[in-house]
Parts: C-alpha cells; sequence; structure tokens
C-alpha cells in the first residue's frame, strides 16, 4: 500500500499530461453514478436510523408484539412501558452517569487547562521532561492494567465509589486534553496577556480572566468529547463499581438486560432513554465535535 | 510571537516563581503518573507472578505467566479475533469511510451533505452497551430482524443463529462494531478531503481524468496523513476491544469469541489467576503501545515536513 501511494505523490502533475480522451460516456455517466451513490448514501443513512427509531418505537410494544412482527409499528402505544424502566432503575444509573460525567467533565477541563497554560506560556522547571510525560501518555491505554489499578483504587479506600470512576476518567483523558488545548493556545497570540500582566494582573487572573474566555472554543470541544467518553464507558465501570446504587448506564442497562430476561420493551425503552442525552448534546454541538476531533487527530 | 513569549518567561526568573507556576502543571502530572504510568508498570511487574486476589500469597515465576499464554488455545484465538477485528475495521472504517467522504464531497450538495455526516455518526454517540443490547436483539434466530431481512428478501438459506454459533459470533460483534463507527472516521476523514485544494480536482477534470481516478490520483495522497494515522488508532482501538464482546456474547459461545480485554477480565476476576491476567494485559499494552510509538513518529515527520 505504501508502494502505490509513493509512486502516486506527484500524480497531481502527472495527471495533467496525460489526458483521457472525452467521449460521449462522460456526459452520462455522472449522472448515473450520481444517481447510484445517492442511493448508497440514503441506504446507508436508513441502515443507521432505522435500527436506532425501531428501537425506541418497540419500548412502546408489548412483548407479544415485538416477536410476533417486529416490523410493524406499535399497534397501541404503551407509553408506560418507558415510565416502568424509568422506575426499574434507568434513573438511578442516569444520576450516576451524569454526576460521574459532569465531574469528570469538569476536572479534565480544568486540570488540562492548567497543565496547557503552565506548559505553554509559564517558566516552569522541566518544563520539556513533562510535557513529553503529558503526551506520551497518550500512548498508554490503561485498560489493559485492570488487575493493578483495582488494585491501586483499594489502597487508596476509593474502590466501588464515585470517585473511582471520576479520577479514572479524568486521569486517562488529561493527556489527550491537555495536548488539545495546548496546541490551541500555541496558535493564540499572546499580546492580551501581555498587556493584562503590565497592568498588574496575576497569572491566575490572567488564566480566568484572558486564556479561559480566549480559548473557549476548543475547551467547549474537549468537554464535548469528554461527556461522549465518560458517558458510554464501560470497562472500568464494570470492573470497579460493584454496589448496584453506584452504577452508571452502560454497566446498569446490561445488568437490567440480565434481570429483566426478556422483558424487550422495558429493555428497549431503558436503551432509548440512556441513548437520547447523548444524541441530544452531539447534534446541538455537532460543530464543537468536529472541531474538537479534527484538532486531536489531524495535528 | 516567540519573542513575546520568551519576555514572558523572562519575568519569571525567579526560583520561587518558577515552583509556583509550576503548581499549574503539578495535578496533571500526578494524575499521570498515578493513574496511567504506575499501572502499567506494575502491571508488568505482576505478570511475573503467581497469585490470588483471595490469598496474600504471591509466587515469582518468572515468565511462566507467557509460556502459559503461548500454549494457551483461547488466547491465540483471543488474538486471531482482535486481528480480524482490526482488518476488518481498516477496512470500513479507513478504507470504505475514505470512499464515502470523498464521494459525499463530491456528490451531493453541501447542505445535504452535512445532513448525512451528522446522520451517519450518531451511533457513535451511542454506548456500545446500547448498541450492543440492541444488536443482540436484532442477531436473534427467530424474531431478529437479520434473519427477517434475509427471509423478505428470500435469502433464507442463509438465515443463522448469529450470536449463538462459535462460527459467527465474533463476526456478528465485528459488524455491529463497523455499523457503530463508520460514521465517527467519516467525519474525520471529511474533514481532511475539504483541506484538498480544489484547483487540484478542477484541474484534472479539465484534463478529462474521470472521479475514480482523481480519487486515486488526488484524494488518497492528499489525505494520507490523516488515512495514516487512522489506521493506527483503529488498529489500537481494535486490541482494545472490551465493551461489545461483553454484552454481546461474553466472549462465548465456548470462547469462540474471547478477545484479548475480555479473556484478562475473565481470567483476572472469573478464574482468579491474577498473574496471568497481567500478562495478557502486558500482551496487549505492548501492541497498542507499539502502533502508539508508530503514530507519534507519524506526526512527528509530518511537523519536521
Amino acid at each position: 500500500m505504501t508502494l502505490t501511494l509513493d509512486t502516486e505523490r506527484s500524480a497531481p502533475h502527472a495527471e495533467t499530461s496525460t489526458t483521457t480522451s472525452p467521449g460521449t460516456a462522460r456526459r452520462i455517466r455522472p449522472a448515473v453514478t450520481r444517481l447510484l451513490a445517492c442511493c448508497v448514501f440514503a441506504a446507508l443513512a436508513v441502515a443507521v436510523l432505522y435500527p436506532l427509531c425501531w428501537m425506541a418505537l418497540s419500548g412502546l410494544k408489548t412483548n407479544g408484539e415485538i416477536f410476533s412482527d417486529p416490523w410493524s409499528l406499535p399497534g397501541e402505544p404503551h407509553w408506560e412501558t418507558y415510565a416502568d424502566a424509568w422506575d426499574q432503575g434507568v434513573l438511578r444509573y442516569l444520576l450516576n452517569s451524569a454526576l460521574v460525567t459532569s465531574a469528570s467533565v469538569l476536572a479534565v477541563v480544568l486540570i488540562s487547562a492548567w497543565a496547557a497554560y503552565g506548559l505553554t506560556r509559564l517558566d516552569i522547571p522541566c518544563s520539556q521532561p513533562a510535557l513529553l510525560l503529558v503526551l506520551g501518555a497518550m500512548m498508554l491505554s490503561p485498560t489493559v492494567a485492570l488487575v493493578p489499578l483495582s488494585q491501586l483504587l483499594q489502597a487508596l479506600g476509593i474502590y466501588d465509589t464515585y470517585w473511582a470512576l471520576i479520577v479514572l476518567y479524568t486521569a486517562f483523558k488529561v493527556p489527550f486534553t491537555t495536548f488539545l488545548i495546548r496546541a490551541y493556545l500555541l496558535g493564540l497570540p499572546t499580546e492580551v496577556e501581555e498587556a493584562a500582566h503590565i497592568d498588574g494582573a496575576s497569572r491566575w487572573q490572567i488564566f480566568w480572566r484572558v486564556v479561559v474566555p480566549m480559548a473557549r472554543p476548543i475547551l467547549v470541544s474537549a468537554a464535548m468529547l469528554q461527556a461522549l467518553f465518560a458517558w458510554n464507558e464501560y470497562a472500568f465501570a464494570l470492573v470497579f463499581i460493584t454496589d448496584d446504587r453506584l452504577k452508571t448506564l452502560p454497566v446498569g442497562l446490561a445488568d437490567m438486560a440480565g434481570r429483566l430476561n426478556s422483558d424487550w420493551p422495558m429493555l428497549f425503552a431503558g436503551l432509548t432513554i440512556a441513548a437520547l442525552p447523548m444524541i441530544v448534546v452531539f447534534l446541538l454541538g455537532q460543530r464543537h465535535f468536529v472541531r474538537g476531533l479534527a484538532e486531536g487527530v489531524g495535528k | 510571537m516567540n519573542a513575546t513569549t520568551a519576555t514572558l518567561k523572562a519575568r519569571g526568573v525567579r526560583p520561587a516563581r518558577r515552583l509556583r507556576h509550576a503548581l499549574y502543571a503539578a495535578p496533571a502530572l500526578a494524575l499521570i503518573a498515578l493513574f496511567v504510568y504506575y499501572p502499567i508498570v506494575e502491571n508488568i511487574r505482576l505478570s511475573l507472578y503467581k497469585y490470588s486476589a483471595f490469598s496474600p500469597v504471591t509466587r515469582f515465576v518468572g515468565l511462566e505467566n507467557y509460556r502459559q499464554a503461548a500454549q494457551d488455545p483461547v488466547f491465540w484465538q483471543a488474538l486471531l479475533n482482535n486481528i480480524a477485528y482490526a482488518v476488518v475495521s481498516v477496512v470500513f472504517q479507513v478504507g470504505a469511510a475514505l470512499v464515502l467522504a470523498a464521494a459525499l464531497e463530491e456528490l451531493i450538495g453541501r447542505r445535504l451533505r452535512g445532513v448525512l455526516r451528522t446522520v451517519y455518526f450518531i451511533p457513535a454517540a451511542v454506548s456500545m452497551t446500547v448498541t450492543g443490547l440492541l444488536f443482540q436483539f436484532l442477531y436473534q434466530p427467530d424474531a431478529g430482524m437479520v434473519n427477517g431481512a434475509l427471509r423478505a428478501v428470500g435469502l433464507s438459506s442463509l438465515e443463522h443463529d448469529w450470536l449463538g454459533d462459535p462460527g459467527t459470533a465474533i463476526w456478528g460483534v465485528i459488524a455491529m462494531s463497523q455499523w457503530q463507527s463508520f460514521g465517527y472516521t467519516t467525519m474525520l476523514l471529511t474533514v481532511a478531503v475539504q483541506r484538498v485544494p480544489r484547483e487540484l480536482y478542477e484541474s484534472a477534470h479539465m484534463d478529462g481524468a474521470g472521479r475514480v481516478r482523481t480519487f486515486f490520483t488526488i484524494t488518497v495522497p492528499m489525505v494520507r496523513e490523516m488515512t495514516g494515522l487512522l489506521v493506527i488508532l483503529t488498529v489500537s482501538q481494535a486490541f482494545l476491544v472490551f465493551n461489545e464482546v461483553m454484552v454481546m456474547t461474553g466472549g462465548g459461545p465456548s470462547n469462540s469469541s474471547q478477545v484479548l480485554g475480555t479473556w484478562l477480565y475473565a481470567s483476572a476476576f472469573t478464574g482468579d489467576d491474577m498473574g496471568y491476567a497481567s500478562a495478557v494485559g502486558t500482551v496487549m499494552f505492548l501492541i497498542t503501545f507499539a502502533a502508539g510509538a508508530l503514530q507519534l513518529i507519524h506526526s512527528r515527520r509530518k511537523a519536521a515536513q
């Protein structure tokens, strides 16, 4: 694959000299390909949306309806299934997820912004090794270290508490988030900070009054990426939380699936409730999502 | 800008101030050291021991756990499944997604294009637990829609108990994962495709080059930074797979759909063979670390250019 890429490196220029003969087919073919492509695009959109819509609608059906005629719309919508799922524990899981997610979003953005500010704007001893330590951690995935992590959390006395997840979700994503914010700060002009400094503002004031407002777009992107990650994380939540009252949605729902033992409408209602918040967050803030993703991967 | 940064830094020469400045980076460094670096190093150390969670006795066994892995058929099955995961994911989430991103850019008007990209991304915003449980139903032999769709188009000979058959379970999980994730990479590749200067296409089109041709001669080479990075990320993710396998099959039937992540989990928390689980974790670490190092070299080289 590398070979073909290399030989084609200068291809755009080579292309201009080798002209293919234009024929009548050229005028008809684009229309046909466009039509075909549109069919593919539409089919993909349906393939993506249909299962999700089906899931939401199946929450309104009865178990019998789901099995006898899975394709049909619910005969008479059973809204009470959603209410039951809510009471069956989904509310509890939702609150746990909301708590863990918002705490880790706040923590990761704050800690990463501090680190990025310190590493780009301030004179810090050993700043080069520190930077390497932070960015190097992006290559490591602590999910491979479930055994020592569970021992560590037990030693710290936060195993099976909200703190276990908040701390891990934060620590795990600080490297990437710092990288993201740092890249943004490096591209910002420092004149305003300079001026604030001359006016006698302290570093702390400059951080809050100048840097945070100026870096707001990337902070929002980072927050949304973190929310998506924390809301949906499963491995840590499965291993480090055993108390049913503390479980987050991904683990709670998997538990519920076992507990309900094929009460499918209830399960689908629960799944829909769990999926909706992040879909809404994404739809509202997709500009920020895409920016964060693009800056993080593209640089 | 470099000059102003230098003046900013020059002011803080006093050691006390430098230490105070270090406080900004301290929380990040402390968290990373304790919860990212330490567990991974400790994991390597633990992989040289035999012990169980319930007894305090640890026994140093050297590389015994790795020898056990080499002789463990489930370990090899899991590794193969991870490799299959990686290959299929690269084909769909990088290859097909690039074709899709380029085609969207080329053939669809601005507004509709944005809508489609958003629609494709939606599953990626949903937890793997949700999509996993949903697809568990869709794969059901009787009521599931997958078999239902096959029946509807007259292919009932292909009907199958997708997750119940050791031959197809892992493929069912992999397919679900592609459904969920292709929109994510398509979104990223679109960003890369949009950065390709339009003039390149215009001059190529004027010279009579078709779309397929410009895709291979212009798009593919121009976005290879992004595709290279995505290949590495996708492979790395494929070796860390856990959630969807756990939810959809639990590694079964008869360990046919185990991946390294679920086998680590099963060894540690069901089999109570902690040292062995750490060894499996170290193998995962080495593979993903190699991918990460490649990524770093990749972006360094890009930065140098």
